[in-house]
């Protein structure tokens, strides 16, 4: 990022407007503050990563051993599903809209969002979207039980009855995206401080502007694809039925036209964040802004022409093969850009390991191994063996967990003394950081070698011979899932007390959001700060 | 990035209301549809109910908190072009919507219906039907029983060809009114928005007698293979936003019966006018793509 230099006139309120929060629950409801918001989110997405984790905890629990021990088969199912969806749209989502919330506008310089009713619409919908997710799990036939993909016909001829509750609530959540995204993008066009170009602003700023773009691009796509399923299950279309004309594959072209910008949109707001904290951490100048810049919005628009690689023994064509694994190869250039740059900040700067920094550190390299089996996947003969094993689950775990989730835990950690006031516990957040590292990849890593050997995803019971790898897994996992505990007290403690944080918090630290008092004040610029 | 300070909006009760509503509505939606399907009772269209009446609530509430705001001067320039982007990145997503089911309608057309006829690539999967030939418009599917094709499809050269007249001409209209707008000519804008009107209405019109002929006389139904399900989705959902946009239309009408906007600001008008340029470009789309060839 380039170096700004601020003139900050004064961070006082002069508006009549501008007051303090308000008082009780109305604060909440009524809120059009970006601050309160962006809190908001980020309780809802720690919430549902409880929700989602302690489904994992159940998967994982009843994996400790072969054979069907705790839960039924159908049960296991609807865990797995629900795990997946209430991951993805509930818990790494929300987190990056609620970072996105918090930061952007102190990040550009601007007051608040530039929608701001708009974005307390987007968050309030999410609870709603989410009650009625959940609820389906107490309804006569059980929840959608058909994977996080929910591919037809098993979500459309044979799906449980709550398929149609589920199809509502995507179409919801699905607002609720469109709408946090067109206020990102409204934001940061038009909303930046006087000298704030596009090219001076920080990476985390651009990674969601054009994850904000992926949002608004592929979201009603996959409104489109459950406004399908509704019209196969309950008004007597066929577009998933070959008996009518119709096609089974084209949901999932559909799907995984909206699924694949997905995953990115889950990963390009991790890559801002890391190119924030490493250079904080290293004391150097990011290695490379510009080219970071044109990475993310290569790999965005390589996004959407890659999608038919989840699909490679579905039957296609081959010249469809050889395209999409070729252009899905190409992803890995801009992804090796953006780890070399990260690395290359590193060389030589003169390093120190705050918790923020352990967390980004693990992700480049964790992320890498996650891209690394990304590319053997792309491989389309080589995907013949690997397809639906648990090959995939190590893989997009890897992404996910110590890639996208790792990125929220380094944000939080790393803005909380200025959301809070109070510097961080380094004892504590490293505690935290160690029992993650070592949780993730006693976790994850067995799962490579049961998927290369040939285990299936999805089922609740397995082979003898895959025994040892995934108890290995499941204590792994139970390790980590209980760290989080460690995660949720460091951010209780720093939110009710600590030593008090400067403004610039760390040493390093560089941009707008150092130059205002930690905490923020509830408004932060009511007058336009002028950027060098 | 002008103006010395900013403008914040107040609180407001709308947005949680707004969420409220959305969740009655999709979880009414649910129960109904489910226990209609179920052949049973619900209370879903009792929720679903209570669901619309809040929305409705809230869009006369919101609208008018936001009139009066700007009546009082509140908006600056740069809320004015938050507003621009926001309507423009919104019949962006909309336009992604229309996306997922023109490429729906490509897909079967290009691959999937040639591959059961035994063509090309994937043409292995004819044995799943043995004797079925690939046409399209299909109708003749390859499970007549399940899926009874239609006896023919509708005409592009008739009522088609006139709503695509319809609807291009209402552009146009809508465009005169804005001019009209622009150079304070009260009676030419209301004249010609009340023409644009007419002529969607006119359109809806049309588009219902031939839904009518299509379910009675040519069994060109929902139910009838993929050419009927492509066909309805695409025009049902083209339909229901002409509906919007003409809600919408009306509206601005009203408003300027009562005077609203001034050739300088009429962001509002400006929004409705281009959401209607959309919903005729998507026409002009479906005319080609679905109707004609």
């Amino acid at each position: 990022m380039a170096t700004v230099d601020v003139d900050l006139p004064h961070v006082k309120d002069e508006d009549p407007h501008h007051h303090g929060p308000a008082k009780g629950l109305g604060r909440w409801l009524y809120t059009t503050n970006h601050k309160d918001i962006g809190s908001m989110y980020l309780i809802f997405s720690l919430t549902m990563f409880m929700i989602g984790g302690i489904m994992a905890l159940i998967i994982r629990a009843e994996l400790f051993q072969p054979g069907l021990q705790l839960v039924e088969p159908n049960f296991f199912n609807q865990m797995t599903t629900m795990h997946g969806l209430i991951m993805v749209f509930g818990a790494v989502m929300p987190a990056f809209v609620g970072l996105a919330n918090w930061m952007i506008p102190m990040q550009i310089g601007a007051p608040d969002m530039a929608l701001p009713r708009m974005n307390n619409w987007s968050f309030w919908i999410l609870p709603f979207a989410f009650l009625i997710l959940l609820s389906s799990l107490f309804m006569p036939g059980g929840a959608p039980n058909f994977g996080w993909t929910f591919y037809a016909p098993l979500s459309t001829t044979y799906a449980p009855e709550s398929v149609t509750f589920f199809i509502f609530g995507v179409h919801i959540m699905g607002a609720s995206s469109i709408m946090g995204a067109i206020n990102i993008i409204a934001t940061i066009l038009n909303m930046r401080a006087p000298g704030m170009t596009l090219m001076k602003m920080p990476l985390f700023v651009w990674t969601w502007l054009i994850t904000a773009f992926l949002l608004i691009a592929v979201m009603p796509v996959l409104a489109g694809v459950v406004t399908m399923m509704l019209m196969d299950i309950h008004f007597g279309t066929s577009f998933f039925n070959a008996a009518g004309g119709g096609d089974p594959v084209l949901f999932q072209h559909v799907f995984w036209f909206f699924g694949h910008p997905e995953v990115y949109i889950m990963i390009l707001p991790a890559f801002g964040i890391i190119s924030e904290i490493i250079p904080t951490f290293a004391r150097k100048r990011l290695f490379g802004y510009s080219s970071m810049v044109y990475a993310v919005a290569s790999i965005a628009l390589l996004s959407f022409v890659v999608w038919a690689h989840h699909m490679f023994t579905v039957g296609m064509p081959l010249v469809g093969e050889v395209f999409f694994m070729f252009a899905t190869m190409l992803i890995a250039v801009p992804t090796g850009v953006k780890v070399f740059n990260w690395v290359a900040t590193m060389f030589r700067g003169s390093m120190t390991f705050e918790t923020p920094m352990l967390f980004a550190i693990a992700f480049v390299v964790l992320f890498t191994i996650g891209g690394f089996s990304g590319l053997m996947l792309a491989i389309a003969p080589a995907d013949f063996q690997y397809h639906d094993t648990y090959f995939v689950v190590a893989h997009f775990h890897y992404v996910l967990v110590p890639g996208a989730i790792f990125s929220i835990m380094a944000a939080t950690y790393y803005w909380l003394p200025k959301w809070t006031g109070h510097q961080l516990n380094e004892t504590m957040g490293k505690l935290h950081f160690w029992l993650s590292f070592v949780g993730v990849n006693v976790t994850f890593f067995p799962m490579h070698f049961v998927g290369l050997a040939g285990m299936p995803r999805r089922i609740p019971d397995y082979a003898l011979q895959f025994a040892d790898f995934n108890s290995m897994a499941s204590v792994g996992a139970f390790i980590f899932g209980f760290s989080q505990l460690v995660f949720i007290y460091n951010v209780i403690q720093n939110v009710r007390a600590g030593e008090k944080a400067t403004a610039q918090v760390w040493e390093g630290a560089q941009g707008l959001e150092w130059t205002i008092p930690s905490p923020a004040p509830y408004h932060t610029f009511s007058t336009p700060p002028k950027v060098d | 990035m002008s103006g010395s300070t900013y403008y914040v909006p107040e609180q407001s009760k709308w947005p949680i209301l707004a969420s409220v509503s959305l969740g009655l509505l999709a979880y009414g939606a649910a129960m109904t549809i489910t226990a209609m399907t179920a052949d049973r009772d619900s209370f879903g269209p009792w929720v679903l109910g209570v669901g619309f009446l809040v929305l409705f609530y809230v869009i006369f509430g919101w609208f008018k908190d936001q009139i009066r705001e700007e009546a009082e001067g509140l908006h600056s320039d740069q809320l004015d072009r938050s507003y621009r982007q926001g309507m423009l990145w919104f019949i962006f997503s909309e336009v992604m919507f229309f996306c997922a089911f023109f490429g729906a309608l490509l897909y079967v057309r290009v691959f999937s219906v040639p591959w059961i006829g035994g063509e090309g690539d994937k043409g292995v999967t004819n044995m799943l039907w043995e004797g079925f030939n690939a046409t399209w418009p299909l109708l003749q599917t390859p499970d007549m029983k399940q899926f009874p094709g239609a006896s023919a499809v509708i005409d592009p050269w008739h009522l088609p060809l006139v709503n695509t007249a319809l609807l291009i001409t209402s552009s146009v209209t809508v465009t005169f009114a804005h001019h009209a707008l622009k150079e304070n000519k009260r009676g030419a804008l209301e004249a010609w928005l009340a023409a644009t009107i007419l002529l969607a209405v006119v359109f809806l019109y049309f588009q219902a007698v031939e839904y009518h002929e299509a379910y009675t006389e040519l069994g060109l139904t929902l139910n009838s293979g993929i050419y009927g399900a492509t066909f309805f989705m695409l025009t049902g959902f083209h339909g229901f936003h002409v509906m919007l946009g003409t809600t919408m239309l009306f509206v601005m009408l009203l408003r300027c019966f009562d005077g609203a906007f001034s050739p300088e600001k009429h962001f509002a008008f400006e929004a409705v006018a281009w959401y209607w340029h959309f919903v005729d470009v998507v026409w002009v789309g479906l005319f080609i793509f679905v109707y004609i060839l």
